[in-house]
């Protein structure tokens, strides 16, 4: 446990050291989301709306935590080889990525409210699957990027190993997000729903702790 | 004093029965399939609204996709085993099931595509788009894509463990993810094809009590045949692989 808040804290202080990569994925959104003004003559329609959030999302993600693995140089990691367990390092890299994926949706979240105006009902509920949307892909991705990292391959061999994995989680996640734009669900269905994506969260997270031990060495 | 007949006289009997024990499912295979093709243009079929003939395409497209699945989940179990114990066989099994499974895949596209022009398009005018967001393609095509990313990702690599253990490591990760997809999407997206909760049968997989018997006599044999014929064309790629790479196998 205590390793595990260690690495964590680590991520977070090389973060803090190294502002331009963080600063760089917010300039990101942002030129994607003025982009995608500019190209709207009136702002769209909400099913468009939410269908552009999402599939921005995911872009988002790629560039947020690619960088997780395929910045840690060679010697580094044998150094983390020889400190820490594998169960250890991948679980604190998720927390890591989590928190920052998080960190850059609610931005995200933010500059389309602003840009693309704001066709959501239920605002706060939108905001919570953000959150919940923002948790599941950031931990399919980190694995990915993991997988990547060792083909020496840039961000789009993780575009390429993630999307048709990520694809049914981010269906359910379209679909959820409809509540707050107003749609009508059946008594307890978004509950439902929400519990089907922490489900598939939860298999993401058993299968990253039995396999990544097996990228893990080298 | 009777005496026993020496035993070179049955060797080439005894040879031919060990080659029949190891073969005898490749005979199996190409009578099934026989079979199938003859009974399956002959034979008759119930006479269905819009279907009409085209439901004899039961017998090969729908086997395409169950033969992809058997090929994929004999990929997977390879690359289990791999993991477990790191030998490079298992990674040449694996990613020729995985290959041949692939093939198989796009043969079911093929002969659905057929069959929905048929259907879908020309009797109920179907657009492209609406065909395509079917639950089913969707699956098939979520598995298709995993699997071109497999090869992208076995590509990429020199070194052949590391391409091994790698590629072992997403393939078990992406078919475990593809499972909840074919169960979840289904429950999504409304459905024109047959077997789904949209039509009749209030089911999401192949409805196999809704199968009319006449299609039953001629489907399953042709299951059990195309089946057979995609693990034998697996093994025939393996043994190339494995004649090819034997010095690093044995070296």
């Amino acid at each position: 446990m205590q390793k595990i808040a260690t690495l964590v804290k680590k991520d977070i202080l090389l973060e803090l050291r190294q502002k331009h990569s963080f600063y760089g994925v917010i300039l990101y959104i942002a030129a994607t989301v003025y982009v995608l003004y500019l190209s709207f003559p009136a702002a769209p329609e909400p099913n468009t709306w939410n269908s552009l959030f999402w599939v921005i999302q995911l872009f988002v993600c790629i560039n947020t935590v690619a960088k997780s693995f395929l910045s840690e140089s060679r010697g580094r990691m044998l150094y983390f080889y020889s400190i820490s367990s594998p169960v250890d390092f991948i679980i604190a890299k998720l927390i890591y990525n989590v928190i920052l994926m998080v960190i850059m949706s609610l931005i995200s979240l933010i500059l389309f409210f602003v840009f693309l105006e704001n066709p959501v009902n239920d605002s706060l509920k939108f905001t919570g699957i953000v959150l919940l949307g923002g948790f599941s892909i950031s931990l399919v991705f980190t694995l990915m990027s993991a997988i990547a990292a060792k083909a020496q391959q840039n961000a789009a061999l993780i575009a390429i190993l993630g999307f048709p994995v990520i694809l049914p989680q981010l269906m359910l996640l379209m679909r959820l997000s409809r509540a707050a734009f107003g749609e009508v669900f059946r008594e307890g269905a978004v509950l439902q729903l929400c519990g089907l994506v922490m489900l598939l969260n939860l298999a993401v997270g058993a299968l990253a702790f039995i396999l990544f031990p097996y990228l893990w060495k080298d | 004093m009777r005496t026993l007949p020496a035993y070179h006289n049955f060797a080439p009997l005894f040879e031919k029965s060990i080659a029949l024990r190891k073969h005898w499912w490749k005979i199996l295979s190409l009578l099934l399939l026989i079979y199938t093709i003859i009974g399956g243009f002959l034979l008759d079929v119930p006479r269905l609204f819009i279907l009409n003939e085209t439901i004899r395409n039961l017998y090969f497209h729908v086997c395409m996709w169950m033969g992809m699945m058997v090929l994929f989940i004999t990929s997977v179990i390879y690359s289990i085993r791999y993991l477990l114990k790191f030998n490079y066989r298992e990674d040449i099994y694996a990613s020729n099931f995985a290959a041949v499974g692939t093939f198989f895949g796009i043969l079911g596209y093929l002969t659905g595509t057929i069959w929905a022009n048929y259907t879908w398009v020309t009797d109920q005018h179907q657009s492209l788009a609406n065909i395509l967001k079917e639950p089913k393609l969707i699956g098939a095509a979520i598995a298709l894509l995993i699997y071109g990313a497999y090869f992208v990702l076995r590509a990429s690599f020199t070194d052949i463990d590391k391409r091994a253990r790698v590629s072992a490591v997403y393939n078990i990760f992406a078919f475990a993810m593809l499972f909840p997809s074919i169960w979840i999407i289904p429950r999504l997206v409304g459905s024109l094809h047959p077997g789904s909760p949209g039509s009749d049968s209030g089911n999401p997989a192949l409805n196999f009590n809704d199968i009319d018997s006449r299609l039953r006599m001629v489907f399953y044999p042709a299951v059990i045949g195309w089946t057979l014929l995609g693990v034998w064309i697996s093994t025939l790629r393996i043994r190339f692989e494995l004649y090819r790479d034997k010095n690093v196998l044995h070296g």
